[in-house]
């Protein structure tokens, strides 16, 4: 345990993290690219029409990964968050940090995408129901984490009370998930109905197995398995960018202060000068 | 070009959004990371530099 502990603060370190997560960025977007290929080759060549959706099924290999993402990324930022509050690990704030645009961007997408499927299938763009309300609800709260941290000046205290808004957050995630299928635990006495919903329920991750064709579900793996690639490529990007950040500011608080001191200098080797001079 | 359908709109739409913020937000974090690099550089180049990099 002990071990563990010591390779991820060996591997934490900033200077360290700099050195390894490069090659990694680059294999993370190279397994991007070969699998969101493969997947949307299938997606549009080989996947056949849904019996019902037809050829708009297809918005469901950008749709679904988007929204996946879209939660994955909030799960990131409030498990960094943890590591910021409870360890105070250096990299935690900049994961943290770095996750909130991404999850944001795919938050996005898995809204704008939802709503150009509903438009065809459902008759409208948008309902008030308790899905597509709660993923709105998660897109503000990426919103109002980057508008917490730009608002305070103080960087430590930004972090830290992002960190608590994302860890108090975190409920919305499981709210998604039963918005459609509501949540029944028999064994604790727990049963909360379903929301009076358009959005289907969840055809993947099911208990009793996937319900959709492997014709169309494997393109959608890949495709998801290419996006989430996407994703953790962004992500160290974002966070090799974020330390990068830090160590300019770092400098350029440096080089203000020893420009201050040596002010002081010429001024005190100055007035010493005039001194001696009028002596 | 495909033949989608009379919803093809949709399709194309969809996709063509995803490309542009996809594609938006790595041109952004690679962008930035030559911008962040270059003002380091130019830090270096006056001397100021992290004290594990001092001469």
């Amino acid at each position: 345990m002990t071990s563990i502990w010591n390779k991820i603060e060996q591997y934490g370190n900033p200077t360290r993290f700099m050195e390894w997560s490069w090659p990694v960025m680059l294999a993370f977007a190279s397994m991007a690219l070969v699998l969101l290929s493969a997947g949307l080759f299938q997606a549009f060549f080989v996947a056949p029409e849904d019996y019902q959706q037809g050829h708009t099924v297809k918005i469901m290999f950008v749709h679904v990964p988007a929204a996946w993402l879209a939660m994955m990324g909030y799960g990131v930022v409030a498990f960094s968050s943890f590591g910021l509050l409870v360890f105070r690990h250096p990299l935690a704030d900049v994961a943290a940090k770095s996750a909130v645009p991404i999850g944001a961007a795919f938050t996005f997408l898995a809204l704008v995408t939802g709503s150009l499927w509903g438009k065809p299938m459902w008759g409208t763009y948008w309902v008030w129901d308790a899905r597509l309300t709660s993923v709105l609800v998660l897109f503000f709260m990426y919103l109002g984490l980057m508008a917490l941290r730009s608002s305070i000046e103080d960087e430590h205290l930004a972090a830290r009370l992002t960190a608590i808004l994302s860890i108090i957050g975190i409920g919305i995630l499981p709210f998604i998930k039963i918005s459609v299928e509501g949540l029944s635990i028999p064994w604790l006495g727990v049963e909360l109905p379903s929301w009076n919903t358009l959005h289907q329920p969840s055809s993947v991750m099911r208990m009793d197995g996937p319900t959709i064709h492997p014709t169309i579900l494997w393109p959608l793996l890949i495709c998801a398995a290419g996006f989430t690639c996407a994703f953790f490529a962004m992500h160290l990007k974002a966070m090799r960018n974020e330390i990068l950040r830090r160590r300019l500011k770092a400098l350029m608080q440096a080089q203000v202060q020893q420009a201050r001191r040596d002010e002081r200098m010429a001024l005190a080797t100055g007035d010493a000068g005039s001194r001696r001079a009028s002596r | 070009m495909l033949d989608l359908g009379k919803h093809a709109i949709f399709i194309w739409s969809s996709y063509a959004v995803v490309a542009v913020v996809i594609s938006g937000l790595a041109l952004w974090l690679v962008a930035e990371g030559v911008r962040l690099r270059r003002r380091l550089g130019e830090l270096d180049e006056q001397g100021v530099r992290r004290r594990s990099r001092r001469d």
